[in-house]
């Protein structure tokens, strides 16, 4: 099935939605607008005629300076029917995306990577924490503007709030209590 | 009488825990001996290969992949080398394609092994571990012999192969190969109908095919669970498609299936690297012909000046790739290793993102874990076969 089969047969099903055929060297892509994303997925998933009943991967390319400058990808597979298909998203460098989790439990980890590595939202994510970055991490480190090698200031620890001599005290009670023992 | 505690207590795992298999942290709610709930925390072995392999040429890349699973470091280059020859359009010769199959076959091999040293061991089988290494060991001389590297060979090349096959390859696989089938059936007969073995991994961490598929696992966990979907028979590359083997599956989604189907699979392997050795000249094509990727002969550059300035240009410069985007598959010990790649048309990759059948499964570890017992939590850990290194990548 190429794109245009593929956008035939969703046409009926997701009414008034904007598809676009793209190119690509090896299986069908489609471009898909971000409000219609779920409808779709859950089309794709429960016809028939296509069961794309495994997502495989949700990855996003950032094609800076271009506008809107990501694209939010998703590789689907049909096993019944031995196919894949890509979804493609457009969206700008504050948008978001729905997140496509009711459809394919699958796609949590995923979203949350590319919400730490190109800072693109996913509404209605439950869980849109960093994944592979440390949490107080500044910044989106695949995003194109992001520099290769920074210089990060050390971390360091809080100081130990305990005097020192709070801290001998402590000691000192320790060892009497031991002591009587 | 006392009045019982009955608050639910909350265990830290890991990340510096033995049965982790690298960094992985777990956060465990137990009530009593029950797993109420498990919180994984991955990123501990983030060393940001995808955006290091932007600044690469696209052939300085491959050594960079290897080292993401690194347990299954071949299968991670293989998918990357297909998908860059497919936006260049090059087909490789017959030699090249039955070369990659058995060593990526070996590769599954070493890589399978050391998934049952490792989860025989943390059930409680530690000797498996020894034997299960001893035979690893003649993989690692074998990719010795191949490339003068054990770990990651970085012998597939856009394009083809590094080098020849050097003399002896062929006695070294053959040896393998006959001396590898009567260990399985030791390994078999140590833990197949073993009773601490099977009271420890029947009927725990059930995955069903629906779970399996809701939760991408496809590979050897959705197999165990009846979903025949291997990527070498549905979608074949490198020439699987001529090659005689079956995908094993098994139907209960349990441990113990996901040991049965992967001990099978060592046998079709094996059966596999049968076929393609007999295929495989001594000598003959190592690259396809194309000489935008494919360096001139030795010979060449040094008396003939266009195939010196190729050589120079294709070390110095590299190579350009077309503009364009492609994710391609294979099937490796994990599942489905699968590398998308975006091109700008110039001779750096634009973007590199790994697909990484570790991610998926530990993403799915609280399906898996969730009201069974804290002792589970460990066999489920090691059925999943998680290498960290390519959930963090």
């Amino acid at each position: 099935m190429d794109s245009d089969a593929i956008i035939s047969a969703l046409a009926p099903l997701v009414p008034g939605a904007a598809y676009e055929a793209g190119t690509s060297v090896d299986f069908a892509t489609i471009y898909v607008p971000a409000d219609r994303l779920v409808d779709t997925g859950r089309a794709l998933r429960d016809t028939p005629s296509l069961r794309f009943t495994a997502l495989v991967e949700v990855t996003a390319t950032d094609y800076f300076p271009r506008d809107p400058r990501f694209e939010v990808v998703y590789h689907l597979l049909s096993i019944a029917h031995r196919l894949r298909l890509r979804l493609k998203v457009r969206t700008g460098a504050s948008g978001s995306v729905p997140t496509v989790q009711g459809v394919w439990p699958s796609a949590g980890w995923p979203e949350r990577e590319v919400w730490d590595m190109f800072g693109i939202g996913f509404d209605g994510h439950p869980d849109l924490r960093r994944l592979l970055m440390p949490e107080d991490w500044e910044g989106h480190p695949q995003r194109k503007d992001y520099p290769v090698q920074i210089r990060k200031p050390a971390q360091t620890y809080e100081p130990l709030e305990i005097s020192e001599e709070e801290f001998k005290a402590n000691l000192q009670r320790d060892r009497t209590r031991r002591m009587s023992q | 009488m006392a009045e019982l505690r009955t608050e639910t207590m909350t265990v830290n795992m890991g990340p510096q825990h033995p049965s982790t298999h690298g960094v992985l942290r777990l956060v465990l709610d137990l009530d009593g001996e029950v797993v109420r709930s498990l919180r994984p925390t991955v990123g501990y072995l983030h060393t940001g290969i995808e955006k290091t392999a932007e600044q690469k040429k696209w052939q300085q890349v491959v050594p960079l992949v290897e080292r993401m699973d690194y347990l299954a470091a071949q299968s991670n280059s293989l998918a990357y080398v297909l998908s860059v020859e497919k936006l260049l359009g090059l087909e490789m010769p017959r030699r090249v394609k039955d070369i990659r199959v058995l060593i990526a076959e070996l590769q599954r091999i070493a890589s399978h092994l050391i998934w049952l040293g490792t989860h025989a061991l943390e059930i409680g089988a530690v000797s498996m571990l020894f034997y299960a290494i001893r035979e690893r060991e003649l993989i690692m001389n074998i990719n010795e012999l191949v490339a003068g590297f054990r770990f990651f060979p970085s012998y597939f090349r856009v394009g083809g192969l590094r080098e020849d096959l050097p003399r002896g390859f062929h006695d070294a696989v053959t040896a393998f190969l006959d001396r590898f089938p009567g260990k399985i059936d030791e390994f078999e007969g140590l833990l197949d109908s073993n009773d601490i073995f099977m009271r420890r991994t029947q009927g725990v961490g059930i995955v069903s095919a629906e779970t399996a598929l809701a939760w991408g696992l496809v590979g050897p966990i959705a197999r165990a669970a009846g979903v025949d979907y291997d990527v070498r028979t549905y979608f074949p590359y490198s020439g699987y498609e001529t090659y005689d083997f079956v995908v094993p599956t098994a139907r209960e989604g349990d441990i113990y299936a996901r040991y049965r189907v992967r001990m099978r699979e060592l046998r079709e392997s094996v059966k596999i690297c049968r076929q393609a050795i007999q295929r495989i000249a001594p000598t003959g094509a190592w690259a396809c012909d194309d000489t935008r990727v494919v360096p001139p002969p030795k010979d060449k550059v040094y008396t003939e000046m266009e195939a010196l300035i190729q050589h120079f240009l294709i070390y110095s410069q590299g190579f350009t790739v077309p503009a364009g985007d492609t994710y391609v598959p294979v099937e490796g010990p994990r599942g489905e290793h699968g590398v998308y790649i975006v091109s700008d048309g110039t001779n750096r990759p634009w973007r590199i993102k790994m697909r990484a059948p570790s991610l998926f499964a530990i993403q799915a570890l609280p399906t898996i874990v969730e009201g069974g017992l804290i002792a589970d939590v460990v066999a489920a850990i090691g059925s999943t076969d998680v290498v960290m290194g390519d959930c963090d990548r």
